[in-house]
């Protein structure tokens, strides 16, 4: 569903990411783990195609079209979506809004169906009036973004850190739903979604039972491999040394 | 006392203004035709009863407790359907209620400006608002300043009075027909807001990329006194300074003001107002939203003068410019004259930020609609102090002046 070929990507001025190989196929989530500053989020949003996050090289295909040089809205067209780890505060543009405009109803009310969405996510009514996340707390930032995902409904899902910050009473919620947004819940050969997880915790991990596991350091991924062995050699080495003892495989 | 108003405004006849560029007053015509009154405001035609929906008048006059209309320099209609309320030309209550010099020239000094004098020595009506003592009057007044011929100058003196506890909102709407080319507007307007009274001003601007507006405004609040004001103007124009200055000046005594700019073309405003806080315990929150575009030039003004115990005050200025040869200048004033009170300000002048709209099109927005989602959402400030269907009504209006221009 997925393929990225030797992809270099710049911010600022700055190389963050440099030949990076990467393939999802449709049914699978992948993990991606990786020290604070390695690019993970950049890599996110260079598949998401945000400007500030120039590919300098390489290409990008999503179900078999080359998207490298389309803009961020043409690629959610296509079916992607994603659940920001920073998302910007917007004044005077509410959460509610955010959902329809998700849901695709341009200028529309914040009506019962959005109200329906916003109890999935234990979010009520009044914080749907509220402008989005602006003095919103770490886990209702997460929240409203998996609200919005919901409402969005992509066929390729990214999240970046989904459950961090979220309080232990909305964090089996939290993954039930990611689960059965990436078609968890489904038998593998029925599943049409795939997915990618930025994730520290081994919550997701239990939950969503991801297909393959990716360690990023200094801007490239330097190690795959099923998640629970990348995960042993994670936690026996840390990140440096697990990528000397687990198999890179580089090319899709 | 006429004598003595007319010896100092003569003296102030070429006194420039202290802010804003200077306007010619000469070069607009003090002479137009009278029009005829209309016995129902529904009368008008069809043409200028669009002009007048635009700022917020209803012609049908349905949810208004009193109307009053000024064409050109004519009043055409007046008329009031409550009980306490009266609604008049000010030069025609000036006639009748002897009383009434106590009030007029006296929140605004007739010698301030070229503009203040103009309008005492050739004063072309305006409209006089008085609603009597614990009077609460739940439907709005609605009162408009409309111009419809080329080249005039329209001299207003407008006096409210809201004697105490009692409860006024007015709706007020200047508007100006598509066939002037040119015109010049100036408005005096002086609030008395009596102990526990509550008066709330809505002003729609409307005028035209030729007019040029000086209005002068002064509002005294006594004991326990609000005064709330909104203020939007979203069309072109060429020339607009105003700085109403509010006199919170018995114990407790509150105002607020909300003002919507959209600036575009080659307007060149200067805007703001001044509350000076007298009372003990009183409050002010000054709050204002600018964008501007083209070659649009703004001067955003706010300055709060804390002088009594315990008085708090608030300015919230935020500008959004949206071309590069246009500009906002933000000029947030606190003066303090004793340090048991409270003033503070926050503002926040620039362009749109990359990330939010970047945000929205990974909504599935394009740029161009995620802008106007922004931009929309910049200008969405919550009508606070007004009664709710009143509060909707003015969300609808303000939407409907920013829906022409987006
Ligand atoms: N907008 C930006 N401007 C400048 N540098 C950035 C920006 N975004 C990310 N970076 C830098 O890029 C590197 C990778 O960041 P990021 O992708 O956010 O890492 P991760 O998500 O893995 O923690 C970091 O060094 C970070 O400081
Ligand atoms: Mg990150």
């Amino acid at each position: 569903m997925l393929e990225i070929k030797d992809l270099a990507v710049e911010v600022d001025g700055n190389k963050i990411i440099e030949r990076l190989n990467l393939c999802i196929e449709r049914g699978e989530v992948h993990i991606l783990f990786g020290p604070n500053g390695c690019g993970k989020t950049t890599l996110m949003m260079a598949i998401l195609g945000i400007p500030a996050y120039k590919v300098k090289k390489g290409r990008i295909a999503f179900k078999g079209g080359d998207i490298t040089d389309l803009p961020t809205n043409e690629r959610v067209k296509l079916g992607m979506g994603m659940s920001f780890q920073h998302p910007p505060e917007i004044r005077g543009v509410k959460l509610g809004d955010m959902v329809n405009i998700a849901l695709g109803r341009k200028e529309a009310e914040i009506d019962e169906s959005v109200i329906e969405l916003g109890k999935k996510l234990n979010i009520s009514a009044d914080f749907l009036n509220r402008d989005v996340n602006l003095g919103f707390s770490g886990g209702e930032v997460k929240r409203s973004e998996i609200l919005q995902l919901l409402a969005q409904a992509p066929e390729f899902l990214m999240f970046d850190e989904p459950d961090s910050g979220i309080d232990v009473g909305n964090i089996e919620l939290i993954g039930d739903l990611i689960s059965k947004l990436l078609d968890r819940d489904e038998r593998p050969s029925k599943r049409e979604r795939a997915g990618l997880i930025i994730t520290h915790s081994g919550f997701i991990l239990e939950h969503i039972k991801p297909d393959r596991a990716h360690v990023m350091l200094n801007g490239r991924i330097a190690c795959s491999g099923r998640p629970e062995e990348v995960v042993k050699h994670i936690m026996d080495d840390g990140f440096e040394r697990c990528v000397e003892r687990c198999v890179v495989e580089g090319v899709c | 006392m006429q004598e003595e108003i007319s010896t100092r405004a003569y003296s102030a006849k070429d006194k420039k203004a202290l802010l804003g560029e200077d306007v010619e007053i000469e070069h607009y015509t003090a002479e137009t035709e009278e029009h005829d009154a209309l016995t129902t405001l529904s009368e008008i035609s069809e043409e200028y009863g669009q002009d007048l929906r635009n700022v917020g008048i209803e012609p049908s006059e349905k949810d208004r407790s009193g109307s009053f209309l000024q064409r050109d320099h004519s009043v055409v209609f007046s008329a009031v359907r409550y009980p306490g309320l009266e609604i008049m030309s000010t030069t025609d209550a000036v006639k009748k209620y002897d009383w009434l010099k106590e009030y007029l020239w006296k929140a605004i000094p007739v010698d301030t400006d070229k503009y203040t004098a103009e309008v005492a020595l050739c004063q072309t009506h305006g409209y006089f608002i008085k609603v009597e003592a614990g009077s609460k009057v739940a439907m709005p007044v609605q009162s408009c300043l409309f111009i419809t011929s080329d080249k005039i100058r329209q001299n207003v003196h407008n006096i409210v009075i809201a004697e105490e506890n009692s409860e006024l909102h007015i709706i007020t709407g200047c508007s100006v027909s598509h066939s002037v080319s040119s015109a010049l507007h100036l408005g005096v307007s002086e609030f008395y807001v009596k102990k526990g009274a509550k008066i709330t001003f809505t002003m729609v601007h409307n005028w035209g990329d030729g007019i040029e507006i000086r209005p002068r405004t002064a509002v005294v609040i006594e004991d326990d006194g609000v005064f709330v004001s909104n203020y939007i103007l979203a069309t072109p124009v060429k020339s607009l300074q105003m700085f109403p200055i509010i006199y919170c000046k018995g114990r407790n005594a509150r105002t607020s003001s909300q003002s919507i700019l959209y600036a575009t073309g080659n307007a060149n405003i200067d805007i703001g107002s001044r509350v000076v806080l007298q009372g003990s315990g009183s409050k002010a929150e000054i709050i204002s939203r600018v964008i501007v575009t083209d070659n649009a030039k703004v001067i955003a003004r706010g300055d709060i003068y804390g002088e009594a115990r315990d008085a708090k005050g608030h300015i919230e200025c935020r500008g959004l410019v949206l071309s590069n040869t246009s500009e906002i200048d933000s000029i947030p004033v606190l003066k303090a004259t004793r340090r048991d009170l409270d003033l503070s300000h926050e503002a926040a002048v620039g362009k749109i930020a990359e990330e939010e709209i970047h945000y929205l099109m990974a909504r599935g927005l394009s740029e161009d609609e995620a802008t106007s989602v922004i931009i929309r959402g910049f200008l969405n400030v919550d009508i606070t102090g007004l009664p709710d269907a009143l509060a909707k009504e003015t969300k609808k209006m303000f939407d409907m002046s920013l829906e022409k221009v987006m």
